[in-house]
């Protein structure tokens, strides 16, 4: 997954309109477990699929935390090593299931350039087969000038 | 920071008092006592999470490679802002009366808004944290909504502000957390030991009665009008093109093509199955009408293809009209 490391992308080499690499991330009930374990949330619905049934949901599904972990890496993996992510806000949709696909895209909203820090405002969608189970909105600081 | 609102003996709240009445006074109430995390930041911690997420920025977890990056030292994801202070597999009771977001739930779970879905987050990181940060989580209910109508259900939107703050007692990021505690709507969960659930019933009335006692009989009709002689679907009571009050109905000749389609996958409502295809099928007569068409692989329905009605009791005491690919595989 994580294999080739980008070299780290510079605030000038980035335009509003520019599009992320996609991501699709194959959701697994290992994924979703060991995510939710990771994140040290131990709530039943993101590791038990009878009690998650119990709640009237068909499966385990992923929990907020790895959504969250999500478009920060997806953020980094485009961005590389020197992005400072300042800010993530997740609208949240439909829910991870084992067996779905999420496709993650994104697309680069605004850019300007606060006290010598090149802010760069990025839209993130993370797509399943019911629909979306993430949108956001993300800013993250790049290295300027030079 | 410490909580700074003072909530005194909550008085006792009279039965007259309203619901959202209630529910206001919690607004900016600390949600709970402030929450120590129990361990600093660390790479172990850090390691399990860039394993799980496959998030393999190495400013994470390559010590040469973070020290060489614009962080200058290995610092923490910050989206696992929220993970330090989780309260693990074996919570603390809080002390009554210092939980003030389980007292808000309960009052809302005694009214009946009995479900919760988390819709947004949103994060904001003062600076990246590094392994020996040791975090303090100060939470308050920060905004309540007034009743919402939902998708899911009718409930209140619930804000949760977290500030995160460090072994100086300086800020090291927010979170903003809202979620709906609603009335989950009427539908049959997916329960297995319950009753087994029917088919919808059709509104029978008297303007479409007809139609209904046509399909009991194993006849599908079209309503007429008898002023210009157009057919009309659905069945109503006056004719959209000459106003006459006057019909009658004609028998169809059970033969059409799909017009349109969905296939249904979500979300699952006893009893029907998944994935099934709703279909707006346009007869040959003109008229069209909603339906399922049935005995196909959901994948193989295509806008034209020709079907035919088929006349299916879905249980004892319904009979609905279904259209299936014409036998015979007439394609045009």
């Amino acid at each position: 997954m994580a294999d080739a490391v980008r070299p780290p992308l510079r605030f000038d080499e980035v335009h509003v309109g520019d599009t992320l690499p996609e991501l699709a991330v194959e959701i697994t009930p290992t994924l979703i477990v060991s995510a939710a374990l990771a994140s040290r949330d131990f709530q039943d619905v993101h590791h038990d699929v009878s009690l998650a049934r119990q709640h009237g949901m068909p499966d385990i599904f992923m929990n907020i935390l790895a959504t969250n972990g999500f478009v920060g890496r997806f953020i980094t993996d485009w961005a590389g090593p020197d992005a400072l992510i300042r800010r993530v806000s997740v609208r949240l949709g439909a829910p991870n299931f084992p067996g779905d696909t999420m496709r993650m895209t994104g697309t680069v909203t605004a850019t300007e350039l606060q006290d010598g820090e090149g802010m760069v405002g990025v839209e993130v969608r993370g797509a399943n087969r019911l629909g979306d189970h993430v949108v956001a909105s993300v800013s993250v600081s790049l290295p300027a000038g030079r | 920071m410490t909580a700074q609102v003072e909530t005194g003996s909550s008085p006792q709240a009279p039965a007259e008092q309203s619901l959202a009445a209630r529910l206001q006074r919690f607004v900016g109430r600390p949600s709970r006592p402030p929450v120590s995390a129990a361990d600093p930041v660390n790479q172990p911690m850090i390691r399990h999470w860039c394993d799980a997420i496959g998030d393999g920025n190495p400013v994470y977890t390559d010590l040469q490679a973070a020290g060489a990056s614009r962080h200058r030292g290995l610092v923490a994801p910050p989206t696992m802002l929220q993970v330090w202070n989780m309260p693990g597999l074996r919570p603390v009771p809080p002390l009554p009366g210092e939980d003030q977001l389980g007292e808000l739930m309960g009052i809302l779970d005694q009214a009946g808004y009995t479900a919760i879905v988390a819709t947004n987050c949103e994060q904001e990181y003062a600076r990246y944290l590094r392994p020996g940060d040791l975090l303090t989580a100060t939470s308050m209910i920060e905004a309540i909504s007034e009743e919402k109508r939902t998708a899911l259900g009718s409930g209140y939107f619930i804000n949760l502000h977290e500030t995160y703050t460090d072994q100086r007692g300086e800020v090291v990021g927010t979170m903003m957390l809202r979620v709906l505690k609603f009335r989950p709507n009427e539908r049959a969960e997916s329960s297995p030991p319950a009753a087994p659930s029917r088919r919808p019933r059709p509104v029978v009335n008297d303007d479409n009665r007809f139609f209904w006692e046509g399909v009991d009989r194993g006849e599908l009709l079209i309503q007429r009008c008898t002023g210009c002689g157009r057919l009309r679907h659905p069945p109503r009571p006056t004719c959209p093109h000459c106003r006459s009050f006057e019909w009658d109905a004609v028998r169809a000749s059970g033969r059409g093509s799909v017009y349109s389609y969905v296939i249904s996958h979500h979300p699952p409502v006893p009893p029907f199955s998944y994935p099934h295809v709703v279909g707006l099928i346009e007869l040959e007569e003109g008229t069209r009408l909603v339906s399922n068409v049935i005995d196909i692989d959901p994948a193989e329905v295509r806008i034209g293809m020709p079907v035919e009605v088929c006349f299916i009791a879905v249980d004892d005491e319904l009979v609905l009209p279904q259209f299936r690919p014409t036998s015979g595989g007439r394609e045009r």
